[in-house]
């Protein structure tokens, strides 16, 4: 699903420059559940904004669903970023003045589909998210969880081949955050590919594999125990899991 | 996706409506000082009458004194008027297809009822070739032929307004009106006619309303019908009667040809030369040949019917506009660069920065839109209040739909260019960099 490979991604400033991700090769492959662990500043969140085509790099390949996206225009990585990928983030960014019909409706509008197969995705979303009943309400008038839950739907409305989450659950309590977790595990037992960048070492075990990051580099990963609890992952033999990091 | 980005784009007004307010506000007043401007000089300089501007003509014969030129700063034009007695020539004369003298009168009227008391109005004293030649569209009845001006037959031919003042409205054609002591009867009334120039005697006032009767020229000398507008003279002559004045050489008429082609033109300039080379020998036109015909428009720069200073006010009012629009701009950038967290967010969700400014521009043309329609309320209202200054005749500045077609789409394109850098700036913005913060 996800292949990096020899991956460098440098910010610049008149002062300094920082080597957010060095020479980083990682594969995730279809159906996984990979959580991506490591301190602030390691690269987590360098690397989820390159996998779902929001930055560029400076050196290295990437193939995303079978395709080079390395030299894409924008417009080419915007098609392809709203055809292939979900974001959840942590903050939800659900936009204020549009209703949880019309948030789910975003990426859709995009997409250009036809008004009835929009309308019944949204519908489809919001009821797996559970919160078919409230499409008309603002997000402000929800919790944070439930605003996490339309964000979730959003991303599920455009049926992605891959979810990306940045801290999904970074700003809900413990409840809350487990509601979200147990729904990003039902989607993944659907067959998405989930990649999920977290602080939580115990949801990072809730994933198939854990990759860890130090100074832009992968510097650890395992193989969770849940992954034998997901069929779709037991299938996946560990050689083709690879990762690792190139100095 | 434009309903979408429209419907986008209303959400986003209503967000921060203090700030929508003043982008509006800054268009409007822009539009609405620019759309009046615009407005007067349009009406100053408009065509009056494209159908046929350019086969009527205005005629100038100098006759002037062989001493100094009619007007020292243009010492090369002739004088602007005729004079009596060459203007009744030339009609006699009749060349070209037709051909009007004429110059402004008054005449006390009497209405028919006798509760109401006499009043004066104004009178074009005219030939007959004045309607037809003019386009003047008739209500009822028609206007005189030549042989009524060859016998000076008191007929009148009323505006639609002093007919509805004299009777009520109805058909008066055949009715009679006594007027300065004498009997006229009623061949025509016309119908709404508001030639703007009114480029047949921009002399005595190219916005003045059309007078409010028209009776033959050949009225002239029976009834020695005096003249409302401006008269020049040169010569020391001595005038003891009205029939003196006529045979001077003062100017005080206006005298139009109307002509189908450029050939003709050329015959006519040769005709009025023969009429100067004949009047030569009879000790009169003592100047070099400099006789002259002037088309509609070309009768409209000799006046300078729109002075500079409204080309000026014209420049100043859209540099005003300009000023409103870099205000504008500055709204712009503060209100996007704070849509950026959602602009970003609409990027990871599948925009293209094309996508992205697009929905900015939809968003500036909607207030550029609301501006416009805001700003004709206000060029309304500012052509109401010159109206008002200069006393200027109901109607005659007016918004009229090419100028409402002019102030919406100005309003919107100056808008969608002001919108232009704010909205690249704010795809220029990294998406990633939002996404984490918002």
């Amino acid at each position: 699903m996800l292949q990096m490979t020899d991956i460098k991604k440098i910010y610049r400033t008149e002062l300094v420059e920082t080597h957010a991700l060095r020479n980083m090769t990682l594969a995730v492959d279809e159906g996984e559940f990979v959580a991506v662990t490591g301190p602030s500043g390691s690269g987590k969140t360098t690397f989820l904004n390159i996998a779902g085509l929001l930055e560029s790099f400076e050196h290295g390949s990437f193939v995303l669903d079978g395709k080079d996206v390395s030299h894409l225009n924008d417009d080419e990585r915007s098609v392809y970023r709203n055809r292939k990928i979900g974001f959840i983030f942590q903050s939800f960014n659900l936009i204020p003045d549009l209703n949880l019909f019309e948030n789910v409706d975003v990426p859709l509008r995009y997409r250009r589909l036809p008004a009835g197969e929009r309308k019944q995705r949204i519908e489809n979303a919001l009821e797996t998210v559970g919160l078919a009943s409230r499409m008309k309400h603002l997000p402000a008038q929800l919790s944070g969880g439930q605003q996490q839950r339309v964000a979730i739907a959003r991303a599920l409305a455009g049926e992605p081949r891959l979810l990306l989450a940045d801290e999904p659950t970074g700003n809900l309590d413990s409840a809350m955050a487990g509601q979200v977790m147990e729904l990003l595990e039902s989607i993944h037992a659907g067959g998405t590919t989930i990649v999920m960048v977290t602080h939580d070492p115990d949801l990072a075990r809730r994933a198939g594999r854990n990759i860890h990051l130090t100074d832009g580099r992968v510097s650890d990963h395992h193989v969770a125990h849940l992954q034998e609890e997901i069929p779709r992952s037991a299938q996946l033999e560990t050689g083709s899991l690879e990762c690792s990091a190139t100095t | 996706m434009f309903g979408y980005n429209v419907t986008l784009a209303i959400k986003s007004m209503r967000r921060n409506p203090m700030m929508t307010a003043l982008m509006i506000a800054a268009v409007a007043v822009g539009i609405g000082v620019s759309m009046t401007t615009l407005s007067v000089y349009y009406m100053m300089s408009g065509n009056p009458i494209p159908q046929k501007s350019e086969k009527l003509f205005a005629v100038t014969l100098d006759a002037w004194n062989p001493i100094r030129p009619f007007d020292s700063n243009k010492p090369e034009l002739p004088p602007h008027q005729v004079t009596f007695q060459d203007a009744d020539r030339l009609l006699a004369l009749a060349e070209g297809k037709r051909q009007v003298a004429m110059y402004e009168s008054s005449l006390v009227v009497e209405p028919r009822n006798e509760d109401e008391l006499p009043f004066e109005a104004t009178a074009r004293v005219t030939s007959g070739d004045f309607f037809a030649m003019f386009d003047v569209p008739f209500l009822h009845g028609d206007g005189w032929d030549r042989s009524s001006d060859a016998a000076a037959e008191a007929v009148v031919v009323l505006t639609k307004q002093l007919n509805e003042r004299l009777f009520g409205g109805k058909n008066s054609v055949g009715e009679w009106l006594t007027m300065g002591g004498s009997r006229f009867q009623i061949t025509g009334v016309i119908d709404t006619w508001e030639p703007t120039p009114r480029f047949y005697d921009p002399i005595n006032g190219g916005f003045q309303e059309v007078n409010e009767m028209f009776i033959p020229f050949g009225l002239t000398r029976s009834l020695e019908l005096d003249s409302n507008g401006s008269d020049w003279g040169w010569k020391s002559e001595d005038i003891s009667s009205f029939g003196d004045w006529l045979n001077s050489e003062a100017i005080w008429l206006q005298y139009f040809v109307e002509l189908e082609s450029a050939r003709d033109r050329d015959s006519f300039v040769a005709h009025l030369d023969a009429y100067a080379e004949e009047q030569k020998k009879l000790g009169r036109f003592q100047r070099p040949l400099n006789n002259r015909l002037y088309d509609v428009m070309e009768w409209m720069d000799y006046h300078e019917v729109v002075a500079n200073d409204s080309s000026v006010l014209l420049g100043l009012s859209f540099l005003f506009l300009v000023v409103c629009l870099l205000s504008t701009i500055t709204l712009l950038l503060t209100k996007f660069i704070g849509k950026k967290g959602e602009t970003s967010l609409r990027r990871a969700l599948g925009a293209s920065r094309r996508i992205i400014f697009r929905q900015q521009i939809v968003e500036v043309a909607v207030i550029g839109f609301s501006g416009g329609l805001i700003g004709l309320a206000l060029a309304f209202l500012g052509l109401q209040g010159i109206q008002y200054v200069y006393q200027s005749p109901p109607g005659l500045i007016r918004l009229d739909w090419v100028i409402v077609l002019t102030a919406i789409v100005a309003a919107i394109v100056s808008s969608m260019v002001a919108g232009l850098y704010p909205a690249w700036r704010v795809c220029q913005v990294p998406p990633a960099t939002q996404l984490k913060t918002q």
